[in-house]
């Protein structure tokens, strides 16, 4: 595993390309984008103010930068470096952007979600969607980017509006059963979407491309609902994580749960494998996991924080859980992630009353496959696009690697503290872009010939 | 006076109470009184009416009189004192027996009162558990009385709670809907107040609100945009349908193919278990007729006829209850015949165990052994593995972190020497079996060449008999010549291949060397230079060379991935640890970013 040097980054804006060529990344009110594989800057734009949002159109020749505060949105492009777009959303504000699957059209929602815009770079054509309705996820376009399902909101009630994305004309338009419409999202397919209502009810509603209401599940009342949503890349599941602290799997031909999965702090079958990530500490003498021996004074790379490995725990064991102030809003607890394996094998998911662990799941089984307790709260964890591999970081300055072989914690080189706070997979599954606060650097998995490339030019730059 | 009333009142009892009487009355002094009665009795005086007396008290006793039969009614009675003795012999005689009876008596009485005692003490302990149980009922009886109490309080309690629970939803649904009312209210406050804005932002025409591009840019897919009419509506309506119709499409045929598997599992499964159940047939047949075998034969039938319009294919409606049915036959007959032989089994066991059980037990053991053995042997191994580590890392500690290196590099060299190590042992066995091979084909060779020798001779010797033998002979020698010229040559023939088929087994034990030889020198070949990659896969190499399991080259892989940093791995619990090697960082440039911004 290398690491390539560190370079700036604000917001967390640091983004692979769809087709994997290049990453560009925000500093400040400057886009930077670089080669993958050299990591040679190719393009370099300045924005007329600090970028909050950065995005790839999906053929990877623009580059949408939104600053909200002053309701601009800029694109860039990559083959016509003189082209530029400015988008001024004038007093209506803005506070989202987006592109469109073509990478043509860009969906910019005004200030108290007045309406969205529809701004072609084709034709002078403007199109207005009125009533968008504010909520977790209002907007979610089909796989193929053919369709776009949006919430809206009318006389107090909740309305799906799917549109031909093709000619934005509307499709079908159609009411749903919910109080408060909080998300939806497409199956993988495009044939279905799935609609959950607000946390104060469990309701998760599926819809057929043509509006009919194909099932609706609800596991309980009364106490809070639905905190997140998965689907399995086969459309074959639909993960349910909710404030219980469980996990329901939906099945796509009854839409009725297929099994349950709790998170319970202790863990008792002798099945489950338990990875707990320990410092470690001066030589322990030769104990078959703590090889080779690390010596804190003699390594001058690693002196800032100490190195941590994982170790297997003994399986009646109980995780470190955090009590939920239960009179606060949004407590902490339930499950707030979770995220299949590319090859719907394996489901991750983090139960936010446990922090510092890391759920994995096997779906052929339908059992605890794996528990990782970290050190400190997991930030965020991301499957490898390519193989059942999970890259997961804490803010630790390390970055984390499960796979079914193993799992092992790999400490960012670099002078002073690196701390992740987030990760995203290169499209290929071999590099992994790991952004802190103010800087960003990519780790490559695979020595493949370029990187020895890129590593070479830089070699031979300094 | 008044002992002989006694005597005389008890005289008419029965003689048991009598003897009783007397031994209650006088056990041990008996004798003495006995004197002193009899002189009390006795006297000079009264001799002759206490003779009289006595001889009436021993009349009604049953004893002879003590008179002789008097001759005459007017003569006077005689004393008969042959019959006296006899009385008194008589009356000494009953009174040992009732001295003993007397004994046994007493015996039996002391019997019955220990008994009585035991009983008593009986009675009085079994009274008392009486009581204790009782007041243990008692006790019991409060305790449930109690918990009944609190049962009924506890019920009471719940349904209280449950009465609660019913009012706190209440009261949530009220407020849910006071909640919603409210919401919507506030809603539609923010709807009004959305409207006013959009008009106040949206008609007044914003200049503001436009898009600066410099050209616009072609389609993504180069096509040109297209008005929207009705006709692009109903394109639009049939494209949706035509997706969702190709996802029923692949749904159904996705559902198509899990039915033909299953269909084939099912298949599969029947036909074997008619074949399991076919050799059992004929036992219950030549049993009279048993249902079981019609039943077979008629699922026999049923497989046929199945097999025969290869129905499979056709749609489950028709086949179904076909199917089912026999199936269910089947079913039927295994289980019945699962059961046969678990009872079987049972009494098997019941007999007791097998010589074959025993056996494989045995077996077994030794297994277990032999595995404990090869453990105990794979421990000292890696005791010494440890150990040599260990002391190389000794040697290493003291220097600063080229060492650190240092070490690694020899690790991977240590690592690279066990290979050739164990290489270079079996190079030893090939060569040795080699040489083994050799000899036997070296000693072979000498007899063989011997026994050509021989032949040789015979043959030379033959020869030179033939060319001084008789002229007249000579036809028949010519014969004889071709015959031995051609078996010659057929043992020439035979020479030249014997070793021809010899040298297969060393060539092919030669083989493995050669390749291993060309191997060695892959992972003997120190990649010392700054890449840190090389060492590794070279050793990977080497491990693939090595025939090593793929389950162990898997954490190996998985290792190789990140081999350049510090790092630790803990795999998975069984597999093989991860492979330790700490290479030199590739992080060698400088960490200040080399960006051209400022």
């Amino acid at each position: 595993m290398n690491f390539s040097e560190v370079f700036k980054l604000s917001g967390l804006l640091c983004k692979f390309s769809p087709d994997g060529k290049y990453l560009a990344s925000c500093v400040q009110y400057r886009v930077v984008v670089r080669d993958v594989r050299t990591l040679q800057i190719l393009q370099l734009y300045t924005c007329l103010d600090q970028v909050q949002h950065m995005e790839w159109s999906a053929d990877s020749l623009f580059i949408l930068c939104a600053m909200y505060k002053r309701g601009l949105v800029q694109v860039w492009s990559l083959e016509q470096p003189e082209w530029h777009c400015k988008i001024d959303e004038g007093s209506a504000g803005l506070v989202a952007s987006c592109w469109s699957p073509d990478g043509r059209h860009i969906l910019n929602t005004t200030e108290f979600h007045l309406r969205i815009t529809v701004w072609s770079l084709c034709t002078k054509s403007v199109s207005y969607i009125k009533y968008p309705k504010a909520c977790q996820q209002g907007i979610t376009f089909t796989r193929d980017g053919r369709y776009l399902a949006l919430a809206e909101r009318r006389d107090c009630k909740d309305y799906v509006s799917i549109f031909v994305c093709s000619d934005w004309q509307l499709l079908r338009h159609f009411d749903t059963d919910t109080q408060d419409l909080a998300g939806m999202e497409w199956a993988p397919n495009g044939c279905v979407l799935a609609v959950w209502d607000t946390c104060l009810e469990y309701k998760m509603l599926f819809y057929s491309l043509d509006g009919r209401l194909l099932a609706a599940y609800s596991a309980y009342e009364w106490s809070l609902g639905i905190k997140s949503v998965a689907w399995s890349p086969s459309s074959q599941f639909l993960a349910v994580g909710s404030y219980d602290g469980k996990v329901r799997l939906l099945n796509h031909v009854t839409w009725k749960m297929t099994t349950e999965f709790g998170h319970p702090a202790a863990i008792s079958n002798p099945k489950t494998v338990v990875y707990k990530e320990v410092e470690k500490s001066p030589p322990l003498g030769l104990g078959p996991l703590s090889f080779p021996p690390f010596r804190a004074g003699t390594c001058p790379l690693t002196a800032t924080s100490p190195e941590s490995k994982y170790e297997v725990a003994s399986v009646p064991i109980s995780l470190q859980t955090l009590k939920p102030a239960t009179d606060r809003a949004n407590p902490r607890m339930g499950i707030g992630m979770l995220a299949f394996s590319p090859d719907s094998y394996f489901l991750a998911t983090r139960n936010d009353n446990v922090p510092n662990a890391v759920w994995v799941w096997d779906i052929q089984k339908l059992s605890l496959f794996v528990v990782l307790e970290q050190l400190s709260p997991v930030r965020s964890f991301q499957w490898d696009p390519q193989q059942p591999r999970l890259a997961i970081c804490t803010g630790a300055s390390k970055v984390y690697l499960w796979s079914p072989a193993g799992c092992m914690s790999v400490q960012v080189p670099g002078e002073g503290d690196f701390p992740v706070l987030s990760l995203c997979w290169h499209s290929s599954g071999d590099s992994l872009a790991l952004l802190g606060k103010d800087h960003f650097c990519l780790c490559f998995l695979e020595t493949s010939e370029g990187v020895r490339e890129a590593l070479g030019q830089r070699a031979s730059q300094t | 006076n008044k002992s002989i009333s006694q005597y005389t009142s008890e005289t008419k009892m029965s003689p048991s109470s009598l003897y009783s009487q007397q031994v209650l009355c006088s056990s041990i002094p008996l004798s003495k009184n006995v004197h002193s009665f009899f002189s009390a009795f006795c006297t000079e005086e009264n001799i002759e009416q206490s003779i009289s007396y006595l001889d009436q008290e021993l009349t009604t006793f049953g004893f002879p009189s003590l008179y002789e039969e008097p001759k005459s009614k007017e003569a006077k009675k005689e004393l008969n004192i042959v019959a006296v003795l006899n009385c008194m012999n008589e009356l000494l005689v009953l009174q040992r027996k009732n001295l003993l009876a007397q004994e046994n008596v007493e015996t039996q009485n002391l019997k019955l009162g220990s008994d009585m005692d035991h009983l008593q003490s009986c009675y009085a302990k079994l009274k008392e558990q009486l009581e204790t149980s009782r007041r243990e009922i008692i006790g019991l009886q409060e305790r449930d009385r109690q918990l009944q109490c609190k049962n009924r309080n506890l019920h009471q309690l719940l349904k209280n709670e449950k009465d609660e629970v019913q009012k706190l939803q209440n009261i949530i649904a009220s407020r849910a809907t006071q909640y919603n009312h409210d919401m919507k209210r506030k809603e539609r406050e923010y709807n009004k107040l959305k409207e006013r804005l959009h008009q106040l932002v949206m008609n007044k025409k914003d200049k503001k609100i436009a898009m600066d591009v410099l050209n616009y840019v072609g389609r993504a897919d180069g096509k040109r945009g297209s008005w929207r009419t009705g006709k692009t509506e109903a394109r639009n309506e049939d494209e949706m349908y035509k997706i969702l119709l190709n996802d029923y499409e692949y749904r159904q045929k996705q559902i198509l193919l899990e039915n033909a598997e299953l269909k084939k599992v099912l298949q599969q499964m029947k036909k074997e278990m008619i074949s399991l159940l076919s050799p059992q047939k004929k036992k219950p047949r030549e049993r009279a007729d048993e249902s079981t075998g019609t039943v077979i034969s008629d699922a026999e039938e049923d497989a046929g006829e199945l097999g025969r319009e290869s129905v499979w294919d056709l749609s489950c409606e028709t086949v179904r209850e076909q199917l089912t049915n026999s199936i269910r036959k089947q079913w039927r007959i295994l289980k019945s015949h699962v059961e046969k032989l678990d009872n079987q089994v049972s009494k098997v066991h019941l007999e007791g165990f097998n010589d074959e059980d025993v056996i494989s037990r045995q077996d077994h053991e030794q297994e277990t052994e032999k595995l404990e053995l090869e453990i105990q042997q794979c421990k000292e191994m890696i005791k010494t593995q440890q150990q040599l580590l260990q002391q190389q890392l000794a040697t290493a500690c003291d220097d600063d972190t080229t060492s650190l290196f240092r070490d690694c590099y020899l690790l991977e060299e240590k690592e690279r020497l066990k290979e050739e190590w164990s290489l270079f042992k079996e190079q030893k066995k090939n060569f040795e079996r080699e040489r083994r091979s050799f000899t036997e084909a070296a000693i072979r060779l000498g007899l063989e060449r011997k026994a050509f020798e021989e032949e040789r001779a015979s043959w030379l010797k033959q020869q030179f008999l033939n060319m001084t033998a008789f002229d007249h002979q000579n036809s028949e020698n010519v014969k004889l010549f071709s015959a031995f010229s051609g078996s010659s040559d057929q043992d020439n023939l035979t020479m030249h291949s014997r070793p021809r088929q010899k040298k297969p087994p060393s060539v092919s034990n030669g083989s493995p060397i050669c390749t291993s030889k060309g191997t060695k020198s892959l992972p003997a070949s120190p990649t010392l230079d700054s890449c840190q990659t090389r060492p590794c896969v070279s050793e990977h190499n080497s491990v693939s060379v090595l025939n090593i399991t793929p389950e162990e080259t898997k954490p190996n892989q998985v290792g190789r991935e990140c081999s350049s940093q510090t790092w630790s791995v803990a795999s998975r619990p069984g597999s093989q640890e991860g492979c330790y090697s700490r290479c030199s960082l590739t992080y060698t440039n400088s960490h200040v970013e080399k960006d051209d911004l400022p």
